[in-house]
Order: C-alpha cells, then structure tokens, then sequence
C-alpha cells in the first residue's frame, strides 16, 4: 500500500516506465507462445495447452508458496525433496489402510490429510530452525534437502513406492478429470494463485512479508513480528507442497527416489522470472504465475520440434530463463 | 591417573592391533556401487546387498565392505578408505561415472588387489580383472528386432531415451542399426532421463504432435510407466505398442499378464550386481580362474518366459 503514493504522484514517463516492467514476463511469454505457433499446428489445441497448464500445476502451487518465502528474504531448496516424501508417505498411509478401510474415497482423503499435515510440519521443522535456531535458511532448507531424499530412498527401499492398483483408480480422477473440460489441476493451481494473490496484496501478513524481505531491522522496529511472519511462510510453503503433491500423487500413483528432482530449482527460477526480487522485499504472485507457465511451456516447444539436437535442451532452456529476466530487467533503469 | 590412562590407551591399542590381526585372517572384499537414485541403481544396492548377506553366511572367512555413493568424488573416497583402512583384497565396483573413476581404480589394481568392474567400462583397457556386464547394444538390437517383427510394412516409432552418457548411445546405436534397412521410420526421439516424469511429459508431447504412431521404444521401464500414463490419458493405447528395458516387476508382470500395451520387455538386469560378487568370491575363496569378460544377455521377455524373471522382493 505505501508504494503506491508515490507512484500515482510520479510523472507520466514514470508510470510509463514502471508499465514495462510489469510487462516483461508477458513479453516473454507472448514470445513464446508465437515461437510455439510457428513451430507447430498442434501447439495451440485445446489439449496440447491442458496438458501443459496441468503438469506446471505442481511447480506452479509450489512456486507461489515460495513467492512468500523469497520476499520476506528467506529460501527453501528443501521443496523438492520434501515433495517426494510427502509422496511417498501418502502413498505408505493409503496402503496401510486398506485393510481396515477397503477401496474406498475415505481411504484417499486420509491419505490427502496425510500429506498435508505432514507438508505443515516439514514446513513447522524448516521455519522454527531459521527463526528459533537462528541458522541461515540456506543452509537449514539444505540439510532438510538431504534428509528429506535420504527419507523417501530409505522409505522406498532404494526402489519405488506404488500406491495399490484399486485405490489408484478411485483417485485417479483428481488428476485426469476436470470440471468442464479443465483439468482439477489447473483449477487447484488458478485458485491458490488467487488465494496468493489476495493474501499478498491485500493482507498484513502479505505486506509485512514485503517489509521484512526489504529490511529486517526497520520491520522490527515497526513492531512487526519476524520471526512469527517467517516461520509462517515457512509453514505456508510446506502445505502448499502438501496441496501440489495431492495431485501429482493420483498422476502416476507412485513416488521413488528420483520424485521431485530440481522442483527446488524450476520454482524458484519461475519466481524470479515472474519479477519478484531474489533478495527479497517485493514479491509478485501473478508474475509467478507466469513465469511457472514460461517454463513449463519451454519443455513442450523443445519436445515439438526436432530443430534442437535434444543435447541442446538444457542451454536453449538456460537461455529462455535469462532472457525472460533480462526483458523485464532492461526497461528498469536502476 | 597417569598410569591409568597409559594402561588404558596401551589396552586400547593392544585391542585395535589384536582386531587388525583377526581381520587379517580373513579375505575382504570391498563392494561399491552407486546410492539408489533411480529404479535401477535400486535395483543394483538390493542384488548387491543380497548377495554379501548370502555370501557371508556361506563363507565365514570372507568378510564384505559395502559402500554406496552419490557421486564419482565420494564413491573414489569410499575405494581409497577400503584399501587403506580396511585392507581389502578384492574390489567389485559399479562406477558411476566411469571416466572419471578410471585413474582411482587403476591404482587400487597397481596395489595388487583382484578389481571387478561391472556394467560400465572404464575408459582405460585391461585396468580389471573381471568385467561383468549386460549388453547394451543387444539390449537396443533386440528391441529393434521385436519391433521389425511386429511391423512388417513398416510405419511410424517415436523413441524415448536415457540420459546423454555412453550407454544409453550403446542402446541407441544397437536398435538403429537394428531397423535399419525396414521401413520404420522414426519420428523423433528425445531424452526422458529414465524417469517417469519425463516419461509422460515427453510421451504428452510426442502424442500431440504425431497424429500416426504404431510403437514407442523406451529403453528403460522406469520412462515406459510415465509414456503409459501419457497414452492411455489421450486415450490411444489401441494404436500403439512399448517396448521398454530393464526388466522391472511391474512392466514383468503386464508382459505376464498379457498386456497388449506392453507385449514385451528387454532384459537388464540389476542383478548383475550379484553375478559379479559370486564370481569375485568364488576366485578368492576357491581359486577358481574367473578372469576375463562377462556379458549378461540382454533377453527378450516375452509372455512365455516372463515366470523365469519375476521376482516378488526386488524393488526394481
């Protein structure tokens, strides 16, 4: 709210200026989608652009949670790892009550509650070490990181978790089906994202985020509480890792080792490409938004075409991201 | 208190150097594979396991030192801290990174130690003793020669691949070769990094984009689980057939069961691990001339022969 004074009172080639801005990762995006048309005549169906909105879904409700850790100047790494145990563990409770529960949805939602809760605690573990513990967030979410993948490899047996054939397909739905016509995934992902949205632009919680992330020692003496704001993002990120990992479960019904590789890395880098600041202080949930959908639809371009020696994917993707930062860093003239 | 604490150290020592002694009646045999980062590294750290805890119940005086490791870095400390503080006579090692573990082997051979290498070759010949392995080019050669059978006016392929390292080129090379001179054509191919999420997303992909697919290679069932996941959401598994690798239980048990979308599956199997450990022990424990070269045939698992490979306590 307090940046918005001196912004309606600034001059006309300010506001037009700070529109550029805004505008980047639109730019990019926009760009992107017209290389994609160029390419190819099925980029565009109504299926190819589901199935892509549906499989960023994960990232995506993850990248919004870590939206609010990066702008209050934290940082989790431990997403990806927390991700695939989370899995699996749902996958072990929903196993495990089958017998006394059978097929059924009731088994499913217990499993749903399970990896929530769980989600909610890893995040509790995260942020009461930051805050209580006064440990970098660097190096705490890397320790978890390690435990968290050491935990699912352990849990699976070094091999893979599956989840029973019979509840498999009660659940499947929540992946595959939709309501008219979009896929659940894509409707859980556009209601967090305005969730978020609300929450940051709208609410103390989200404005002190802000404070914090831009300076900490002037958030304290504004009486604002850090260390309860930051544990809060914490537990934030780790529920919203629940919510994702409630629909990748149903996807493939399994969780192994290899579940949620680099997740860390992708959200992070949608949520610097949609504009919010790595240093923290200013945060942006739509351009996320953006920025998730940019590089989700980088990996469906490179797999449409066969231009790109598939030995290039992981450059011309690295240039994508720069690129896409680069847009809506050349028109701010800082 | 001086005394008592000279007397303690000296017991200790006395103690350490007595567990030397003991240790040194018996041959050790250091094993070191890479840590389960997919189904099949899994796969080989349970074989593995398997059969040290076999082995050593079997032979009292043969002692195991296991070690899984992340990355090529560690699992070159792991080597070294066997030959120095474990006093091995025996390394059975799957590198992961071979090229980079070539010089670190070497020098446990140049010490007089008897050096197993399974799966993947170092870049320097004659280094092991022993090489065990499975056949990648046969693994691809095979697949190719299914496919061929089952498409004999030709048609189209899509080909989901591994991770860009030596063997999964070896497979490719293997199945091109195979086809060649058919008239299959391949519509593209691209890496799935043996996984099951890239599995579906490049299958998702691949499915958009060719309206005309009549059979997918895989290479590895682990990316066989995503592009199945991929085609029966698109609902097109009555087009096309997959050919995958490995052998794992559940694309087994679909080939057992006579699943049309995967009729088959190519043999790969972890298990190798163990083939490796029996051989190493056998030649230190019985004399027994094992040196030489190895090759596990890569099968094609079919309904018929499927029984044979199952194996309800693997996790791969």
């Amino acid at each position: 709210m307090t940046a918005s004074a001196p912004d309606t009172a600034a001059k006309p080639t300010r506001a037009f200026r700070l529109d550029l801005k805004t505008v980047g990762p639109l730019l990019a995006l926009a760009l992107l989608i017209l290389l994609g048309i160029s390419l190819n005549e099925n980029f565009l169906t109504y299926n190819n652009l589901t199935n892509v909105l549906a499989r960023s879904s994960f990232i995506g409700i993850i990248a919004i949670g870590a939206t609010f850790v990066i702008t209050s100047g934290g940082l989790d790494l431990s997403v990806g790892s927390m991700a695939a145990v989370i899995a699996g563990v749902m996958i072990m409770v929903m196993n495990w009550l089958i017998p006394s529960m059978g097929i059924s949805w009731s088994v499913v939602l217990a499993g749903m509650a399970a990896g929530i809760l769980l989600g909610g605690v890893a995040g509790v573990f995260n942020g009461m070490m930051i805050t209580r513990g006064r440990i970098e967030a660097f190096i705490v979410t890397l320790g978890t990181m390690g435990i968290f993948r050491s935990l699912v490899t352990f849990l699976a047996n070094g091999g893979t978790l599956s989840l029973n054939f019979e509840v498999a397909d009660v659940y499947r739905p929540v992946y595959y089906d939709g309501l008219l016509g979009v896929p659940y995934p894509i409707i859980v992902f556009a209601l967090v994202a305005i969730a978020g949205e609300i929450v940051m632009r709208r609410t103390a919680f989200g404005r002190h985020c802000a404070a914090i992330g831009s300076n900490e020692q002037v958030a304290r003496y504004s009486s604002i509480n850090v260390d309860n704001v930051r544990l809060m993002t914490y537990i934030l990120q780790g529920v919203l890792v629940g919510v994702a990992v409630l629909l990748y479960v149903p996807r493939l019904g399994s969780a192994s080792s290899t579940t949620g590789v680099l997740w860390e890395l992708e959200a992070i880098a949608g949520v610097i490409i949609g504009g919010t600041t790595l240093k923290g202080g200013y945060g942006r949930i739509w351009g996320t938004v953006v920025g998730v959908v940019i590089l989700g639809l980088i990996g469906n371009i490179l797999n449409l075409q066969s231009l790109i020696s598939p030995y290039l994917n992981g450059a011309f993707q690295g240039v994508i991201i720069i690129l896409a930062v680069l847009l809506q860093r050349g028109s701010r003239r800082t | 208190m001086k005394l008592a604490k000279s007397l303690l150290a000296a017991t200790v020592i006395v103690g350490a150097l007595g567990g030397v002694a003991v240790a040194q009646d018996k041959i050790v045999i250091g094993v070191s594979v890479p840590a389960a980062d997919h189904g099949w590294t899994g796969g080989v750290n349970y074989f593995a396991q398997q059969a040290i805890e076999r082995l050593g119940a079997t032979y009292p005086d043969v002692e195991f030192v296991f070690a899984s490791a992340p990355d090529a870095p560690k699992q070159i400390a792991d080597i070294e801290d066997m030959v120095a503080t474990r006093g091995i006579d025996a390394l059975v090692i799957l590198p992961g990174d071979p090229d980079a573990m070539t010089s670190a082997i070497k020098q446990v051979k140049d010490s007089g130690k008897f050096v197993t290498v399974v799966d993947r070759q170092l870049s320097v010949d004659g280094v092991e003793d022993l090489y065990v392995a499975g056949d990648n080019p046969g693994l691809g050669a095979n697949a190719a020669a299914y496919i061929k059978e089952q498409l004999p006016e030709g048609g189209n392929i899509v080909i989901l691949r591994g991770l860009p390292i030596p063997i999964d080129q070896q497979r490719f090379d293997g199945f091109m070769a195979g086809i060649e001179g058919s008239n299959i054509t391949v519509l593209d191919d691209e890496f799935a990094n043996w996984n099951r999420d890239d599995g579906f997303k490049v299958m998702q992909d691949f499915l958009t984009r060719f309206p005309d697919i009549k059979a997918v290679w895989t290479q590895d069932d682990d990316i066989s689980l995503g592009a199945i996941e991929a085609i029966k959401q698109a609902g097109r598994e009555g087009e096309m057939f997959i050919v995958g690798g490995a052998g794992m239980q559940q694309i087994l048990q679909a080939v057992a069961a006579g699943d049309a979308l995967t009729p088959v599956d190519v043999s790969y199997s972890p298990a190798m691990i163990a083939t490796a450990i029996e051989l190493t022990t056998s030649h230190l424990v019985g004399g027994i001339h094992v040196n030489g070269r190895f090759v596990l045939e890569s099968t094609l698992i079919t309904q018929d022969n499927a029984a044979e490979y199952l194996d309800a306590d693997s996790p791969f």
